[in-house]
């Protein structure tokens, strides 16, 4: 069933950051070169846990391609990802696993909430759900939906983009950072 | 064939009249038997060639808590694929003693059902192999799916109940 | 099962390894545990842990109205939550003593049938990539998204849907969504084309039959015992479908056959979903054929005439006194309900999907439950798994089609 591209030839390039370009060299900001090669090479950790994460099979695919956007590579190893993609309800026998999963991963790490249940608890307002993941973890992209369409979940992960693009090399060490991971608990 | 008719009074000949409230609402046989019977009663509709009850669709339980001396009923689901006949058959207990065989040994599927029964109504299955809670976190210590409890996590400080009334 | 070394006897290291398969592992289809005890590669024994997405639906359902308990058992087997919906509906007009018209049943049967294709096609695809081959699975998530724009059509949404009223459909079907079926259906183009494809990547492929057969075999007595239904019991070699055994929605109008394995193994599992597919592409052409026969007023028929269950329209709401009262009680959920209890299954994609509704008058059920195949052939896992290496652990799983929201519900 191959289709030939010959419609989708609008794609926008990332181009170069601004600098002082010369014979066989560059001078730009190192920051800029940084968030440059962060946010085009994000490898996702896919916590799906219920179906949001069909969706999120459907956006790996070829009609929504993630892979487009750097995340070729989904990591299951929280030791080798940057994103963690919260996709599905977290109930609260879930929430340490989340949480020990969350502290694994190596700085610098973002986190996106795809769902109604991992943004605030969804449609299950119940004793046994936790209403929304960031109760136990710092969240930074919160995509709503029941299930969001992978459109939205792309919407979400160009925010993420984004945010990546513009953080600089030294929140993780600020105060700031250092401050919200104490009020969550975390080390 | 089989027929309701003919379940019933093959079952009250071996049991006279220890099953009670026989009724078919929406065409399924449906009766009562005493606690203590119930293993005797699947494995009667097991063996026997003529009934042939050889799968157990289901197993759960209601609460009710009005009925006092019998909140808890534990529903069976029986089904006879050869005939195709559904049964179900209930058993009453009492709230404060919830002990009912356990009928794992006939059946391997009652194994998760009856520690989910455990876990939401706190029904005391004999015999069980591994009677533990398998569904809620392994600290709750009452039985959510009781009447008296709520639905909501009452430890929640951000839903206040005029807004979100409940 | 080949010999291999064992520690001698007395020796004071421990014989096997604990190994977590935990809730977090790429291979689980959803979150559940297994906690493994290894000898070498070899697993000696499992135990499973479930409960980590429970979300208790059987408790809100006891305060929801019954319209407000669809979106509950969408996200009971949520890769086809049609099927679900619709055998919410059925139990639904089975205690309210509603009847279909044959046009709502044949459209029903074309829904069903579509999610579980879908289903199937997850599950297939994910046995594949579980094993290594990526590429199937995405050639045939492209005829997912077709499905899912057939279900846009009729309900608005694509994965929970939502679809369907008591006695009928919301809307009825627009020229796009036959158009759409239409494509799905063609021989050379659409999903028949692409299930060829895919089976001759994977049917007959040595590295796959290697994989696959005689990993997690089951008997069919130990199946039935285990409270198996569906492909899993199908592969095992009893034919038990409850389309054919207690035909709900005209399911006995169409001609169709239910494959059967021999070895109950996860390559007998394959073929049974795979050929399933095909029957059901088989059903939907059927169904949509019967579909088109309808003419005149006859087709526009998209539910069935009871005013005091169906939403009515919003022009005679607006204008006519008896829609608005009727419009009033639904929505507030004060239509009367008799008392009773009923149980109705349908067959689910992954087997007997039942459900228990106890009504005492009231507005909301006094009790539901769920009879949710997936919970209940878990337990067999680890019986399958025993004696088998880690790779067979994860493929059995995948197999098995265990969908996470319908373990925990």
């Amino acid at each position: 069933m191959a289709r030939p591209v010959q419609y989708n030839n609008t794609i926008k390039f990332e181009g170069i950051p601004e600098g002082y370009m010369g014979e066989g060299f560059m001078a730009t900001n190192f920051e800029k070169v940084v968030s440059l090669a962060r946010k085009n090479s994000i490898w996702p950790l896919p916590f799906a846990t219920s179906c949001c994460g069909i969706e999120f099979m459907a956006t790996m695919a070829s009609h929504y391609d993630l892979a487009r956007f750097g995340s070729e590579r989904v990591g299951f190893s929280p030791r080798q990802c940057d994103l963690l993609m919260v996709m599905g309800t977290i109930a609260k026998k879930m929430g340490p696993v989340l949480k020990q999963v969350y502290v694994q991963m190596a700085e610098p790490r973002w986190v996106i909430a795809v769902g109604a249940c991992a943004s605030s608890g969804g449609i299950f307002d119940t004793y046994s759900v936790l209403q929304g993941i960031d109760q136990v973890i710092p969240v930074d992209v919160y995509v709503p939906g029941c299930p969001p369409r992978p459109e939205a979940i792309l919407d979400g992960f160009m925010k993420i983009q984004d945010l990546v693009n513009a953080e600089g090399l030294r929140r993780r060490h600020s105060d700031q950072y250092k401050d919200l991971m104490e009020s969550y608990g975390i080390q | 064939m089989l027929s309701n008719e003919y379940i019933q009074q093959k079952l009250t000949e071996k049991f006279d009249d220890q099953l009670i409230d026989w009724q078919e609402p929406y065409g399924m046989l449906t009766f009562t038997a005493p606690k203590e019977l119930n293993l005797k009663v699947l494995q009667f509709l097991f063996d026997d060639t003529e009934l042939n009850f050889t799968f157990l669709t289901d197993l759960q339980a209601v609460h009710y808590p009005d009925n006092k001396g019998a909140e808890l009923a534990v529903v069976y689901h029986l089904h006879n694929w050869k005939e195709n006949i559904r049964i179900r058959f209930k058993v009453f207990t009492d709230i404060q003693t919830p002990d009912v065989f356990s009928a794992t040994a006939l059946y391997q599927s009652a194994n998760f059902m009856e520690r989910e029964t455990y876990d939401f109504f706190g029904v005391n299955f004999v015999g069980h192999p591994n009677l533990i809670r398998i569904l809620n976190v392994d600290e709750m210590d009452y039985f959510p799916m009781r009447k008296e409890f709520p639905l909501e996590d009452q430890t929640r400080i951000d839903k206040d109940d005029d807004m979100f009334g409940r | 099962m080949s010999e291999h070394i064992l520690l001698p006897e007395g020796s004071i290291e421990k014989q096997t390894t604990t190994l977590n398969l935990g809730p977090t592992h790429p291979a689980t289809h959803g979150v559940f545990q297994n906690i493994l005890e290894l000898d070498g590669e070899r697993i000696m024994q499992a135990t499973s842990t479930v409960g980590y997405i429970h979300r208790a639906f059987e408790k809100i359902a006891e305060r929801r109205p019954l319209y407000q308990i669809t979106p509950l058992t969408d996200r009971l087997n949520y890769c086809s939550s049609p099927i679900n919906n619709m055998g919410w509906h059925l139990t639904c007009e089975k205690l309210l003593g509603v009847t279909t018209p044959k046009r709502v049943d044949y459209l029903r049967v074309i829904i069903m049938e579509l999610a579980r294709i879908s289903d199937h096609l997850i599950c297939n695809s994910i046995v594949g990539v579980d094993s290594g081959a990526y590429s199937g699975f995405l050639y045939v998530m492209q005829f997912r998204e077709l499905i899912y724009e057939i279900y846009e059509e009729v309900c608005g949404s694509r994965l929970t849907t939502n679809i369907g009223r008591i006695g009928g459909f919301e809307r009825n079907f627009t020229n796009a969504a036959f158009e759409k079926l239409e494509k799905f259906l063609d021989e050379k183009s659409g999903y028949p084309a692409q299930l060829k494809e895919f089976e001759n990547l994977f049917s007959r492929n040595r590295i796959f039959m290697d994989r696959t057969i005689g990993c997690g075999p089951i008997s069919g007595e130990r199946a039935m015992n285990y409270g198996f239904t569906g492909p899993n019991l199908r592969a095992a070699g009893i034919d038990y479908d409850v389309r054919v055994h207690s035909p709900y929605s005209s399911y006995q109008d169409f001609d169709f056959t239910i494959p059967v394995g021999t070895t109950g193994d996860c390559y007998d599992r394959f073929l049974v979903r795979n050929e399933e597919m095909w029957q059901s592409l088989s059903i939907l052409k059927q169904a949509y054929q019967k579909v088109q026969e309808f003419k005149g007023a006859e087709a526009d028929i998209f539910h069935a005439d009871v005013p005091a269950y169906y939403l009515p329209e919003k022009k005679d709401v607006y204008t006519k006194m008896e829609a608005l009262i009727y419009h009033f009680k639904i929505v507030m959920g004060e239509t009367a309900m008799p008392v009773g209890e009923v149980y109705n299954s349908v067959e689910g994609a992954n087997g007997e999907l039942g459900y228990y509704l106890i009504s005492d008058g009231g507005r909301t059920p006094y009790r539901l439950h769920f009879r949710r195949p997936c919970f209940i052939y878990y337990q067999a896992y680890p019986e399958l798994i025993k004696g088998g290496m880690l790779s067979d652990a994860v493929i059995t799983m995948s197999s098995l089609n265990l969908i996470a929201g319908e373990l925990d519900a």
